[in-house]
């Protein structure tokens, strides 16, 4: 059995019931609706969202932890809600921003005894451990306490748990999640590594970090309030962007009055404002350059100055912006 | 289906030995695992002696020594794998990785238990023996139908470890005040076992449960091992021969095994469809 889809999501849906503070007013919280997505074998998936979107919801139900609403979802072939026994010892999962693991074991324990859970011999296990270890550089904490790990240490070890089965599809919940910039590069190139000595192997991750999904990913889906609203590759998803033009601007303090004016003018598609102390940093997004006069000569009316002027070409964070209408920031304030 | 059996049971005993033996402080470990179920059973042998006339002679007083002796397994075993469930769940945060291993959750409940039975056998071992120096209980260990004793111990664990499964399995499925269930069924299940008090001295509305328990046989047999002919000066059990009793503990625990198969099959897709294999109780 080979399916050549490692992950098929169709029609997706969960409603979480929330216990009414209330007696008697039952509550619901929908977290995922109508999620279609297909990852081939041998891909490295990213799932791009704000805080709350349904990350976790689709990971959760991806890793039979969790029961679908509607919908099913198929991973390496079985469906996850009445075949979980042929799925699980086909993945397997880390999350990331918790501390999990027996705190009184050391790291070569807790990793042997979910080697153990797996099946795998003792010699085979160690091997693994041997080798995993040393690519994330724990090598020398083998026989350290997990409760004396930092949190960075801990979670590579906990990466190293994910991967120590060989799973044909992992499951990486914001793994780099409240780790310090090396450790977060560690991790991720470890999981490049990892899919690069391995044809066939798939890795699903999830993050709101832009730079993780665009650096990392084969293809990205981008979900907010529980829709996927596109799904490319980052290159593709940004191509669409490239008939804007998009330029950074810092001038003199600015009104917020100012900013209206700018809207309304023709070929001004997006005007994101940041003050700052001393200055004003705007993000424009234009229909085409020919429309920055426009902008400019709104600013001499108003009396600005120019401080720096910049073209960039588009990131994920446009592609955000474009698709779900908002920001990143914006969209989180917008969740709960 | 064997490496299945394998791979979740000798793991989860590894790993509840590591937890029950990682007193890096022995003297907590005694006062945890040790003194802590022999003071109850002290503070029973004390409140005899006060409120009783009859002394240590009395066959009752045997009869509640013993009963509550071997007790401890309830609290040890039953008890201990719905916090097995809550410790992996919230204070290890790690039974979600456990759950989606290729792993069955009541072996490796199974698995968990086989610690708690040692360290409630020591328990239970000072226990007796505090009785048989200190206390004129009538434990000899030259004069104990061992056969007897260890066919009645080894059935009624197993069966202690059924109903385990099926609290533990429960115990999942609950986000408020989960800690306490454990605890609770052992408390309300000593009423109606005959550790305390002979069955008929219940309301006869109310002994048809106590002869539905597991318990009720399982601690007679032990107290019959023990004790010999002096265990029968009550009538409740009186009419049945050990092997009758033996037939109907092994009876009853068959139908704990099935009720804790099924009710794991229940709880366990409760728990999934409310997602509350990862959930964080709000104690
Ligand atoms: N057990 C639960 N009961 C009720 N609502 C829940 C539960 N778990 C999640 N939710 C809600 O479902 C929605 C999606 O949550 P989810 O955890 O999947 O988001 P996420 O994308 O992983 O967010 P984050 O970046 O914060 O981890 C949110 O609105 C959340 O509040
Ligand atoms: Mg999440």
């Amino acid at each position: 059995m080979s399916d050549p889809q490692a992950i098929r999501v169709e029609n997706l849906g969960r409603v979480y019931k929330i216990r009414a503070v209330k007696k008697g007013e039952a509550r619901e919280r929908v977290a995922l609706t109508d999620v279609n997505l297909d990852v081939p074998r041998g891909e490295l998936f990213g799932l791009l969202g704000p805080n709350g979107a349904g990350k976790t919801t689709l990971i959760k139900i991806l890793t039979t932890l969790l029961a679908p609403t509607t919908g099913r979802a198929l991973v390496a072939g079985y469906d996850v809600a009445r075949q979980a026994p042929e799925v699980r010892p086909r993945i397997n999962m880390v999350s990331g921003g918790e501390s999990s693991g027996y705190g009184l074991l050391t790291v070569r324990e807790n990793l042997w005894m979910f080697g153990q859970f797996y099946g795998l011999d003792t010699q085979t296990t160690h091997a693994r451990i041997d080798a995993l270890l040393e690519i994330v550089g724990l090598a020398d904490r083998a026989h350290t306490k997990t409760s004396d790990l930092s949190t960075g240490l801990r979670q590579k070890m906990n990466i190293v748990r994910g991967f120590l089965t060989d799973p044909e599809v992992v499951f990486l919940d914001e793994p780099t999640l409240g780790l310090d910039v090396g450790a977060s590069r560690d991790i991720r190139r470890f999981v490049r590594q990892w899919m690069a000595e391995r044809a066939g192997r798939t890795v699903l991750l999830t993050t709101h970090y832009m730079a993780e999904a665009d650096e990392l990913c084969d293809r990205v889906a981008i979900i907010n309030a529980g829709r996927v609203l596109a799904c490319d590759t980052p290159a593709n998803l940004k191509r669409r962007l490239q008939r804007e033009a998009l330029f950074k601007l810092e001038t003199s303090p600015l009104v917020n009055g100012a900013l209206t004016t700018f809207q309304t003018l023709p070929g001004v598609r997006k005007v994101l404002h940041a003050p700052h102390d001393g200055f004003s940093a705007l993000d424009l997004s234009l229909e085409a350059d020919s429309a920055l006069s426009g902008v400019i000569g709104a600013l001499t009316a108003h009396n600005a100055s120019i401080i720096s002027l910049q073209k960039r070409e588009p990131t994920l964070e446009d592609v955000f912006v474009d698709v779900v209408g908002m920001s990143m920031t914006e969209a989180e304030k917008h969740g709960d | 289906m064997l490496n299945t059996l394998r791979r979740s049971f000798v793991p989860a005993a590894w790993l509840g030995w590591q937890i029950e033996s990682n007193w890096t402080d022995p003297f907590l470990f005694l006062v945890f695992s040790v003194v802590k179920p022999v003071a109850s059973v002290l503070i029973l042998v004390f409140m005899y002696q006060a409120v009783s006339r009859a002394g240590a002679d009395a066959p009752i007083y045997a009869y509640i020594y013993l009963g509550n002796a071997f007790y401890i397994y309830v609290g040890a075993v039953m008890a201990g794998a719905s916090y097995s469930i809550l410790d992996d769940r919230e204070r290890y945060r790690s039974l979600k990785y456990i759950y989606i291993a290729p792993v069955s959750i009541p072996i490796y409940l199974f698995g968990r238990a086989v610690a708690r039975f040692i360290t409630g056998t020591i328990a239970v071992v000072i226990t007796l023996g505090a009785g048989a120096l200190f206390f004129r209980v009538p434990f000899n260990p030259l004069t104990v139908d061992w056969p007897l004793f260890l066919g009645a111990l080894a059935l009624g664990i197993v069966c202690l470890t059924f109903m385990g499964v099926l609290i533990g399995t429960w115990t999942m499925t609950l986000r408020t005040e989960p800690w306490f269930v454990g605890d609770a069924v052992a408390a309300a299940l000593y009423l109606f076992s005959g550790a305390i008090f002979p069955l008929t001295v219940l309301p006869s509305f109310l002994q048809p449960i106590g002869f539905a328990l597991p318990l009720t046989y399982w601690l007679e047999l032990l107290r019959r091992a023990v004790l010999g002919p002096g265990a029968a000066a009550f009538p409740t059990l009186a009419a049945f021969s050990n092997g009758q009793l033996f037939g109907i503990l092994g009876g009853i625990t068959v139908v704990f095994g099935l009720v804790a198969f099924l009710g794991y099959r229940y709880f366990d897709q409760v728990a999934r469809d409310n997602g509350m294999i990862d959930a964080q109780s709000n104690f």
